[in-house]
């Protein structure tokens, strides 16, 4: 079992003709992802790699092969676009990798999948990975390790050392998710606890938040009153300066929500083991596990 | 990206709301000029800087407050003679303050109420809120911690936008008589129309002043933008004064770098704007101060490393570098070799403690061991920052 994605993962990539798009498709291909279409509008009829037909429309690419999940690649200003063509396309999974997509764009985004039962995880993120079996995104396959640790972050790198540090101590992980860093994106924090939790096969839990928003709070209402499995967390920027991005009426919103401290207070709070420094995730994991 | 307050009036006006009569003015000749061009007998002169505090502030020189109230046009020229070339210092500058190369000349307004009127993004619905209180001309952050009853938040649909009925619930939140919403809500609409097509990440107007003649007018206000979305606004982009901005972030700008500059000794560089947070919380958990902000990316090119390194080096407060480094993307090696690279043209003037971890890893411990530079290396991520600190307070590394 695993979270969201599997084997079994049907993988289509939107701009897969770029450069990012084309080396990350090959490096999910290489590692074992099936990946079984690509979308460029005005280059459907050619192929990637010589085996992966490219179409000019996503639900084209669906009606040939069947592709249940798109990886997307396709620059800010055409992004929201190309997420939208997805879900009506009726992707159930759409895992969206571009970083600077307008805020605004993102706003009417959100709204829109309301309509739709698909998952949008990200955008600005590193991607979805089931180890063994499947990774969407661009995070380095070979640090990851089949194993019952979940993990879900909001930082691509922070992700990466969690998982590292996890297969150091002779762990694995069932999933990893990294929902991504900007303001407005899809799967939150604890849409993805929530997925965890209900995976027999993990066991236990990380949560990695940094500051701004509130999804650690509310991740951590859910934990305190759903959760069963041991939850270790660590979230950045306790000492980061403030309103360097938040301006004024922002931190009205957050009403003294945004801080790591805050979020720290929260996770606590709810039983969750928070660990003080990066560098004591892996070790908080094994004293969870009871190991 | 930031703009100034005669910027921000000048939007306002365009979208229609209303606010003074006035113009900006570059030389002491051309506020005096613009002040007689005014039907009134009491004008404002306001330093133009990207900093809030101005009334409070000082000038390098002694001279008193940014924001003056004068009687005569000569007057007007008088105090822009002072401020115009100046350096104003205000609790949000820092101890530099920014230059003043302009002031705003305005007509004096007889203000009978002073209100608080923003619209931001609120990240949880991920729509576009309306923030409304009676209290204005104080920080709102104040207001909400007093008497969080007095802030109306009225969340809009993205899809729909403002509906008539929510202009006028704010507006009567804000304390307009029945008989007199049609200003208020022609307001609301205007200020939410330049929020949306100037994609904003703000339009905070404070105050929002109700006038002893009953006019509504925007006395003050500051507009935020979405620097994703630059791209589609290139009139926004015209209206960016580098003077107002730190020198280090524009060097950084200009190499693709996301870099904040800070106050303390110790400079950074790390990939992904995540870990880069979390190497500042480790250095300041060994007790140090770190100078800076600096993430290179995922996917960071020799030139960037270079270009990173240069930036770190030519920064006089600089007593160390740490160098954190997970290569997943950006291989380990590849790191290696831009570091070597940038040494070579710019010679190190100050300890350099590198932990790597991730793809290639050996292979760029290597290069660096074999470089001949004088770089300490570390292999846990405490003791990276512990080096560094002791490096910056001028002793070897535990």
């Amino acid at each position: 079992m695993s979270v969201l994605v599997d084997a079994n993962t049907r993988l289509l990539v939107q701009g897969i003709t770029g450069k990012s798009g084309s080396f990350h498709a090959s490096a999910c291909k290489e590692y074992g992802t099936q990946v079984v279409a690509g979308v460029t509008p005005a280059r459907g009829g050619e192929k990637f790699e010589k085996t992966v037909p490219i179409f000019d429309t996503v639900s084209e690419a669906v009606a040939a092969t069947k592709a249940n999940a798109s990886m997307i690649f396709v620059p800010p200003e055409f992004a929201a676009d190309a997420i939208l063509e997805a879900a009506d396309a009726g992707i159930q999974l759409i895992v969206a990798i571009t970083e600077g997509i307008p805020v605004m764009d993102m706003m009417r985004v959100r709204h829109a999948l309301n309509e739709h039962s698909c998952v949008l995880i990200g955008p600005n993120c590193p991607g979805i990975i089931t180890p063994g079996a499947c990774k969407i995104g661009i995070m380095p396959g070979y640090i990851h390790r089949p194993g019952n640790v979940g993990v879900v972050s909001r930082s691509g790198t922070l992700t990466y050392e969690a998982v590292w540090q996890i297969t150091s101590e002779g762990l694995g992980q069932s999933t990893c998710i990294g929902v991504g860093g900007d303001p407005i994106h899809g799967l939150t924090l604890q849409k993805a606890v929530e997925y965890l939790h209900a995976d027999p096969d993990t066991k236990a839990i990380v949560m990695i938040g940094e500051i701004g928003g509130s999804e650690e709070e509310e991740a951590a209402e859910y934990i305190q009153s759903r959760v069963k499995k041991p939850v270790i967390s660590f979230v950045a920027g306790a000492t980061a300066p403030p309103g360097k991005r938040m301006g004024h009426a922002g931190a009205i919103i957050s009403g003294g929500q945004g801080t790591a401290q805050a979020k720290i207070e929260a996770l606590k709070k709810a039983g969750v083991h928070v660990a003080e420094t990066l560098g004591d995730i892996g070790q908080e994991v094994v004293k969870a596990l009871g190991k | 990206m930031n703009i100034h307050e005669y910027q921000a009036r000048d939007l306002l006006a365009a979208a229609g709301v209303p606010v003074p009569r006035g113009a900006v003015a570059r030389s002491p000749e051309e506020a005096e000029s613009i002040a007689r061009s005014l039907p009134c007998n009491s004008f404002v002169v306001k330093a133009q800087v990207h900093a809030g505090g101005r009334g409070k502030g000082h000038f390098q020189d002694g001279y008193k407050s940014g924001v003056h109230l004068v009687k005569t046009p000569h007057q007007v020229r008088d105090v822009a003679s002072h401020m115009i070339g100046n350096t104003l210092i205000t609790h949000q500058t820092g101890p530099e303050g920014k230059p003043v190369h302009a002031v705003l000349v305005g007509e004096s307004t007889d203000i009978a109420r002073e209100l608080y009127l923003a619209i931001v993004l609120d990240r949880s619905s991920g729509c576009p809120v309306i923030v409304a209180s009676q209290q204005g001309g104080v920080e709102i952050e104040a207001v909400a911690e007093k008497s969080p009853e007095a802030i109306l938040r009225e969340v809009i649909h993205p899809g729909l936008g403002l509906q008539p009925y929510q202009a006028r619930k704010v507006s009567i939140f804000l304390g307009f008589p029945s008989t007199g919403l049609r200003a208020p809500c022609r307001l609301l609409h205007a200020a939410y129309r330049l929020f949306i097509e100037k994609d904003c990440s703000q339009v905070e107007i404070n105050p929002l002043a109700v006038t002893k003649g009953g006019d509504v007018v925007a006395l003050d206000a500051k507009l935020g933008f979405d620097d994703n979305a630059l791209f589609r606004h290139k009139e926004i982009q015209e209206l960016q004064d580098p003077s107002q901005e730190d020198p280090r972030d524009l060097a950084a700008a200009e190499h693709h770098l996301n870099y904040i500059g800070l106050e303390g000794n110790i400079g950074c560089m790390v990939n992904g704007a995540g870990l880069a947070m979390a190497t500042l919380d480790l250095i300041q958990a060994a007790g140090g101060k770190p100078a800076n902000f600096l993430d290179v990316g995922g996917g960071a090119s020799e030139e960037m490393i270079t270009a990173a390194f240069r930036l770190l080096q030519g920064d006089p407060a600089v007593k160390a570098i740490l160098v954190n480094i997970f290569g997943g993307i950006l291989k380990c090696d590849i790191l290696a070799q831009g570091m070597v690279a940038a040494c070579r043209t710019a010679p190190p003037r100050v300890p350099i403690i590198v932990r790597l971890q991730g793809t290639n890893v050996e292979a760029g411990r290597k290069i660096l061991k074999e470089s001949g530079l004088p770089l300490l290396p570390a292999e846990g991520l405490m003791e990276a920052a512990d080096k560094a600190v002791a490096a910056a307070a001028g002793k070897k590394g535990k």
